[in-house]
């Protein structure tokens, strides 16, 4: 006898709202005490990913501490959009001190907090993808390997937007930047370059490494939470859409997000002490086109006659991530 | 207490009686031996509570240094030469958001070509920086001027960077007077930063600052050094109360009363200087010595009042502004009541080469004789530098210029005597 198995997706999601959750399942972020950690007012870009993102990781981390927290900032459209003299955004104590030392001024912080006793303050430092995978990679390399108590959060959108849209070493193949553009032969970043942070995070062995989106805001918060509950050295990686390099609608951040997830392009995922424990699935693997068409950055690959190849093989990147990481329960898919 | 020691460890005990709470330590010579000997007290548990960073680069060593200041801990590096080049970012970064970090710059050339020898190239690289800027003439007075360097850094709220001469203090073993827990804390009260990261009173560090303000930031800064001026001679005089010698202070001035040619120097070759000058005085001749000990803020007032007397200056310097001539010139000259013509540098010892007494002899002759030249390189092997342009001239690919002279030397050594 054959029968039609019913699925309730919803279940699990916190999509149902805050209303009908527990206390203690409800989102920071809804909660009457949310401490607005990177307040209202800043000079972001409308639909800014980073914003959102470090806003609710921020207040996440406030709840976690007992807010009890202190930030380091890299240089990047994070700090330049959050304290324009003689104004700040930020209600907890910050520091910027330049574009490649975030972490290691992380690890100042935590050293000085360490000798004063005050174990119960942490620390944050914070950087966009160039301030992380490029010019801070070697403080936030021996800040790892020291497993110096610090969380550092990148905000990954994929290029150097503060500076008008380069590319970095997080940016996507084929995406046109400033520096990548696809003109004469040039079809845009190319293939075979990069570097994926969270995996040479996790080759550091550090206690936690974790990615997430803007899509998710739930799951950024509890990673954030969650990594709050280690000491030494903790990774985590946020993409963060940005309208103005990607060349979306400001209205669509997060639908970005959430496609550079459902089409295996950005795995989300939990690791301890190198080894994954946890990935977010993907329900239904999404084309590829579905992320890339919506976006001017992409643009060259589907005007006539097409980059067909092109997409061929950011598919296959997908794929590639879909396995490894083990994104779509097949086995279920099956049923 | 009187010890026979290296500079270095003098200098390491000096700053484990400053009770620092966070060192960074990443290797270079000449300075290394400083940080191993911290390392070693911290390790033992002699210097409670201390974390102790051994950081991958320079450039994370001042970074870490900055987040320790500012989180309200009395932070302490030591670099030298490329190292210092390469925290340089962090070095500004650290006066301009006015972080009272104490560093021991042991002087060494900068490359290329590679010299891991003492010469000043690399703490005057960094004058402008914000810094205040000491330079010891011996052991003693470098762990002098470290427990002042705190007590300034913090009642100013600017770092300070203490230069001693790399090998020819940092490894040279000399009698030193290491002063007693108490005395050093009776001159140096805990650190009360003026900012702090503190969860109880939040603040931002650190905000971008345009047009309408910068001018004033930076303006504070430079009063600030001017007020350094002051404070300089006040608490030099303090230590000799506290302590019962004389150290630090802004200039030294030695048999200058009724000099006609005086001698501007920093830093170790001092002792040669004065040791030379004494010589010439016994031959009558009207000799003296004016050694700077702080070089930011240049003390214009001090020098100016030095040398007001004096018929012909000659600054002997360990420094070269390539294409202009000498770094201390530049600054004495601009101190110099008299005319410009009668200020006279000589560049010596680049690289470690030896600054001997006859040489030194020779140039102050030709000084007290009015016919030195306004720029001298001393000791200058001008038949090698002959050799070099004559191979540029002949051949376009005349190769590496470094290799080629120590090719035409016949060494492969450095030659250091």
């Amino acid at each position: 006898m054959s029968y039609q198995p019913i699925r309730f997706y919803q279940t699990g999601t916190f999509t149902v709202g805050n209303r009908l959750l527990t206390e203690e399942q409800r989102s920071v972020q809804s909660g009457r005490e949310r401490t607005n950690s990177l307040n209202s007012g800043h000079r972001a870009c409308q639909g800014c990913g980073e914003a959102l993102g470090a806003r609710y990781a921020i207040d996440a981390a406030m709840a976690a501490t007992n807010r009890q927290l202190v930030a380091a900032n890299a240089t990047g459209c994070l700090e330049v959009f959050s304290t324009p003299y003689p104004e700040t955004s930020w209600q907890i104590p910050w520091i910027h001190s330049l574009f490649g030392n975030a972490a290691a001024v992380g690890t100042g912080i935590a050293a000085a907090l360490q000798v004063q006793g005050k174990r119960d303050v942490r620390v944050v430092a914070q950087g966009g993808d160039g301030g992380t995978t490029d010019i801070g990679f070697g403080c936030l390399s021996g800040m790892f390997e020291r497993n110096d108590d610090v969380l550092y959060i990148c905000y990954d959108n994929e290029a150097y937007m503060n500076t008008g849209v380069q590319r970095s070493s997080a940016t996507p193949p084929t995406a046109r930047t400033n520096t990548t553009m696809p003109v004469g032969e040039s079809t845009g970043a190319r293939f075979g370059q990069g570097k994926n942070l969270p995996l040479i995070a996790m080759a550091h062995e550090i206690p936690y490494v974790a990615t997430a989106t803007v899509a998710e805001l739930r799951d950024l918060e509890a990673k954030v939470r969650r990594a709050m509950e280690f000491r030494g050295a903790r990774y985590i990686h946020v993409l963060v859409p940005c309208p103005l390099g990607w060349g979306h609608g400001s209205a669509e951040t997060i639908k970005m997000a959430r496609l550079a997830h459902e089409t295996g392009l950005f795995p989300v995922f939990e690791a301890e002490h190198g080894e994954v424990k946890h990935v977010s699935k993907i329900r239904r693997q999404l084309p590829v086109e579905d992320y890339l068409k919506p976006q001017t950055r992409f643009a060259h690959l589907f005007k006539p006659p097409g980059h067909a190849d092109l997409v061929a093989r950011i598919q296959a990147l997908a794929d590639r991530n879909v396995k490894r990481f083990g994104l779509v329960d097949h086995a279920e898919e099956a049923t | 207490m009187l010890k026979q020691v290296e500079g270095s460890a003098a200098v390491a005990e000096a700053i484990a009686l400053c009770r620092p709470q966070v060192i960074c330590a990443y290797p270079i010579s000449p300075q290394t031996h400083i940080v191993e000997a911290l390392g070693r007290r911290v390790d033992a548990g002699e210097l409670t509570p201390c974390a102790f960073v051994n950081v991958e680069s320079e450039f994370a060593a001042m970074s870490v240094a900055i987040g320790a200041s500012a989180t309200g801990a009395r932070a302490y590096t030591a670099t030298a030469s490329q190292g210092l080049l390469f925290m340089a970012e962090a070095v500004y970064n650290a006066a301009g958001l006015g972080l009272p970090i104490v560093m021991t710059v042991a002087n060494r050339a900068i490359g290329a070509p590679i010299n891991i020898w003492n010469d000043h190239t690399d703490a005057l690289s960094q004058r402008d920086c914000g810094w205040l800027q000491l330079f010891a003439e011996d052991n003693q007075e470098a762990l002098d001027l470290h427990i002042q360097a705190f007590r300034l850094a913090e009642e100013l709220s600017l770092p300070v960077m203490v230069c001693m001469d790399g090998f020819i203090l940092t490894h040279a073993y000399e009698r030193v007077d290491m002063p007693t827990q108490a005395q050093v804390d009776s001159y140096l009260p805990p650190y009360e930063p003026r900012q702090v990261l503190d969860p109880a009173d939040p603040v931002s560090i650190g905000a971008m600052v345009g047009p309408e303000a910068f001018m004033e930031v930076r303006y504070l800064a430079h009063a600030k050094q001017q007020q350094a001026l002051e404070l300089i001679p006040a608490w030099a005089d303090e230590f000799r109360r506290v302590f019962g010698r004389p150290s630090g202070g802004l200039v030294h001035e030695y048999r200058t009363s009724d000099a006609d040619v005086i001698v501007v120097a920093l830093g170790s070759v001092l002792g040669t200087v004065k040791d030379t000058v004494d010589e010439m005085r016994e031959q009558g001749q009207k000799i003296g010595v004016l050694g700077i000990t702080c070089f930011r803020p240049w003390p214009a007032v001090a020098v100016r009042a030095a040398l007001q007397r004096a018929k012909r200056v000659v600054v002997l310097e360990k420094s070269l502004a390539v294409g202009m001539g000498g770094i201390v010139g530049n600054n004495v000259s601009a101190s110099f009541a008299g005319a410009s013509d009668r200020v006279h540098t000589v560049i010596a010892g680049l690289g470690g080469r030896s600054i001997t007494r006859g040489s030194l002899h020779r140039v102050f002759g030709q000084a007290l004789a009015d016919s030195l030249e306004p720029l001298t390189f001393l000791d200058l092997d001008r038949a090698l530098v002959d050799r070099v342009l004559e191979r540029e001239r002949a051949h376009r690919r005349s190769g590496p210029i470094a290799e080629g002279i120590l090719k035409d030397l016949g060494v492969v050594a450095a030659k250091i005597g």
